[in-house]
């Protein structure tokens, strides 16, 4: 899947988003409790503040000698046995992963969750290698045999899907015969998967964090496929964004700690495993051979502009989970993989104004996304950046900020409504509950109205995840 | 070891170099000392049993069950749970900790006895290792160091610590001696750190395993034992 996903123009996005009525709850629902998690697992440290500030000080110093740390991550790497290739764009990554996989005369490829190879679309250079290509991450792998359905989100990927498409996906897809009861669902993903890790000849995986004085890779996961990945097969290849490491050992607990709170509300995912080099001698499971592949594509142009801070980030969602624009049209109309906020900010940089010039236009500027941001990008400043970008360099906007609202189907008031709604209590956040205003609304408000025929699924789903939230710590 | 490769850094490293106004650093740079730290205020203060207290209430919200015993019992409390998750096959580590904590009766004689099979971890029969755990029932390990905060083992792989034997079974049981108790990953980073700056190696896999493996990606539903094993019991050991 290349960066960019879906063919309509950003305003057909759009629409079909809004009326989605599934996808709408389901975004709803998975923002509600998302956001709910995360702020009780702040609330429960007490001095979230000073955490962030950490968070911030840490991405900023890294950021500020990237070079150094790049360079003692790869000397490092190769100390161990590991091979490290640098990549300035998305040809010269997968041209160099190719090889490699051809080299191996790899056939079955095992891969765990990564947005940069997504970024640099590898799976369809692989496949044009001859290689079947497996996505393991429960999530990944149901868009994967949904012929290759878009993410909607970046934690929770087929969060646009309900377990009843699932099933029948898995039906036409790996003949199967169940119900559509998750756990049945899982439990077949399971036994098809386990196959895959044993016979794979190659493992592929993002990073979380790498640490630049040993060498080593963070990966955070819940399923635990990122350490079958490793495992197993005989060669590991690791891709990650030039940004994603870390100094030591210290600064990647840290922001680990702020990573699995803020995506998921958890002290610390199932997994987080951090691999140095190919297995040790003597070793028998963990690859033979293990390569590090170091992606630019577009980053570096970050560095040194006003954008820098969005390089701080660590992927965590938490913005996606508070915006009120995201919740409103879903993961789909950034026509991104990086979707919400974060994807607002990032898409257009990586991905060039002429695609993404609609994206800044993409919110309310209500702040919500940079007061949850654990690293502290100014997200909504940011935006506001790339509008003043966009109009210096066009000499117009490519949509007026009203003609956005309206894209989005919010109305032209709800702007200043959306304002002070994220200023107010949690609740005021959901546009659902400020109703009075909005469902006896005229003329621009009509798309919200008609959006408001639908049940909103919000609380519904807040009272199931309420009611999960007290089994237990897990990513319910 | 033979050094591995590195292709086509410097030019990638002196493009970062000139967007950020300077030239390339190849040393030089140390850390900061980081202004805020409340990393440390954790538990802090906490003795050993606070923090095996601490644990035991996470532990309510990992699905993860825990059970308390003394080095001399903990051969029954391991048969015990291992009988609860429907017997064998059980594949452990090779760790001498097994001997030390007077576990040996049970790996090679009561279990062999009762048709239990038993495999412990052996590095030079290679890849037959991994067929035997993906046939288990149930994986047993050690904790290297534990985190009463998150509820969190952290195993060191070596030749006789297998990576797999935490992953691939059905369940995974981890023996938690209450001298490896640290209140969080803090702790375990600072350890790992220090001997770094020793000069001295890493494992090639350090595992933070917090519970059984789950995943969330159907309708935000929990689902439990999505790739890894379905059910986790930690064993602490309190005299130990
Ligand atoms: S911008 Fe901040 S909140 Fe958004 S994904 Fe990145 S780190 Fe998380």
């Amino acid at each position: 899947m290349p960066m960019k996903i879906g063919t309509g123009e950003f305003k057909e996005r759009v629409d079909k988003g809004i009326h989605n009525s599934f996808m709408r709850g389901a975004v709803a629902g998975a923002q509600e409790r998302l956001r709910t998690r995360r702020l009780e697992a702040a609330e429960e440290l007490g001095n979230w503040e000073e955490w962030r500030a950490l968070g911030e000080e840490i991405r900023k110093h890294t950021l500020e000698n990237l070079d150094y740390y790049l360079w003692q991550l790869s000397e490092n790497v190769a100390k161990r046995g590991g091979h490290v290739f640098f990549a300035q764009t998305a040809e010269e990554a997968n041209e160099y992963i190719r090889d490699v996989v051809v080299k191996k005369n790899a056939k079955k490829i095992v891969k765990s969750k990564s947005m940069v190879t997504e970024e640099i679309n590898l799976n369809p250079v692989l496949e044009a290698a001859g290689c079947e290509v497996i996505e393991t991450d429960l999530g990944e792998y149901i868009l994967q045999i949904d012929d290759h359905d878009p993410p909607s989100h970046i934690v929770a990927p087929a969060l646009h899907k309900n377990k009843e498409q699932i099933r029948d996906v898995f039906k036409a897809k790996l003949n199967y015969k169940k119900t559509e009861n998750p756990e049945e669902l899982a439990l077949h993903a399971r036994h098809t998967l386990r196959q895959a890790y044993l016979t794979a000849d190659v493992g592929i995986t993002g990073c979380n964090f790498a640490i630049a004085e040993s060498g080593s890779i963070t990966l955070v996961t819940n399923e635990g496929n990122a350490d079958l990945v490793t495992a197993l097969p005989k060669t590991q290849i690791t891709v990650m964004g030039m940004e994603r490491i870390v100094p030591t050992f210290e600064e990647m607990e840290v922001l680990v700690s702020l990573l699995t709170r803020s995506a998921v509300g958890q002290k610390l995912t199932s997994y987080i495993t951090v691999l140095t080099g190919p297995r040790d001698q003597g070793d028998v499971d963990g690859p033979e051979e293990f390569h590090l592949v170091i992606v630019d594509n577009g980053r570096s142009n970050i560095l040194g502009t006003e954008f820098q801070s969005v390089l701080q980030c660590i992927r965590c969602a938490a913005c996606v989970n508070v915006c009120p624009v995201y919740r409103h049209i879903g993961g789909h109309s950034y026509g991104s993989i990086y979707s919400g906020p974060i994807g607002a900010v990032l898409s257009p940089l990586l991905g060039g104004y002429d695609d993404y010039k609609e994206l800044p236009y993409a919110s309310t500027l209500c702040a919500a996304c940079t007061e949850a941001c654990p690293v502290k990008i100014p997200l909504h400043e940011l935006l506001h950046k790339h509008r003043q970008v966009i109009v210096e360099r066009e000499g117009k906007a490519p949509i007026s900020e009203k003609l956005a609202m309206k894209a989005f189907g919010l109305g032209a008031a709800s702007s200043a409504l959306y304002k002070l709604g994220s200023k107010l209590a949690p609740s005021a956040m959901n546009p659902f509950t400020v109703n009075n205003r909005i469902s006896n609304g005229p003329g621009p408000l009509k798309a919200w109205t008609e959006i408001r025929e639908f049940p909103a699924p919000g609380k519904e789903r807040f009272r199931d995840w309420f009611h999960n939230r007290q089994k237990g710590d897990h990513q319910s | 070891m033979t050094t591995g490769t590195i292709h086509h850094r410097d030019k990638f490293l002196q493009t970062i170099a000139k967007k950020l106004g300077r030239n390339q650093r190849t040393t030089g740079v140390t850390r900061p000392h980081w202004k805020h730290q409340p990393q440390w205020s954790v538990f802090k203060g906490f003795s050993q049993d606070d923090l095996i207290e601490a644990f035991k209430s996470q532990c309510s919200r990992i699905h993860t069950d825990v059970v308390e015993t003394t080095a001399d019992q903990l051969a029954a409390a391991l048969k015990q749970v291992v009988a609860g998750y429907g017997g064998g096959p059980v594949v452990t580590w090779d760790d001498p900790r097994f001997v030390e904590y007077g576990l040996s009766p049970l790996l090679q004689e009561e279990w062999p006895s009762e048709k239990i099979d038993v495999h412990v971890w052996n590095a030079a029969i290679g890849q037959k290792n991994i067929e035997f755990a993906e046939k288990a029932n149930v994986g047993i390990t050690f904790s290297d160091i534990t985190l009463a905060e998150s509820g969190t083992v952290v195993l060191f792989s070596s030749s006789g610590k297998g990576r797999t034997v935490s992953f691939l079974p059905q369940t995974y049981v981890a023996i938690v001696p209450k001298s490896t108790f640290v209140p969080r990953m803090t702790q375990a980073a600072v350890f790992i750190h220090e001997r770094i700056e020793k000069g001295e190696p890493i494992p090639s896999c350090i595992n933070f395993i917090t519970g059984p493996s789950n995943s969330a990606d159907i309708e935000m539903n929990l689902v439990v034992g999505v790739h890894g094993p379905i059910k986790a019991t930690y064993i602490i050991v309190k005299d130990r």
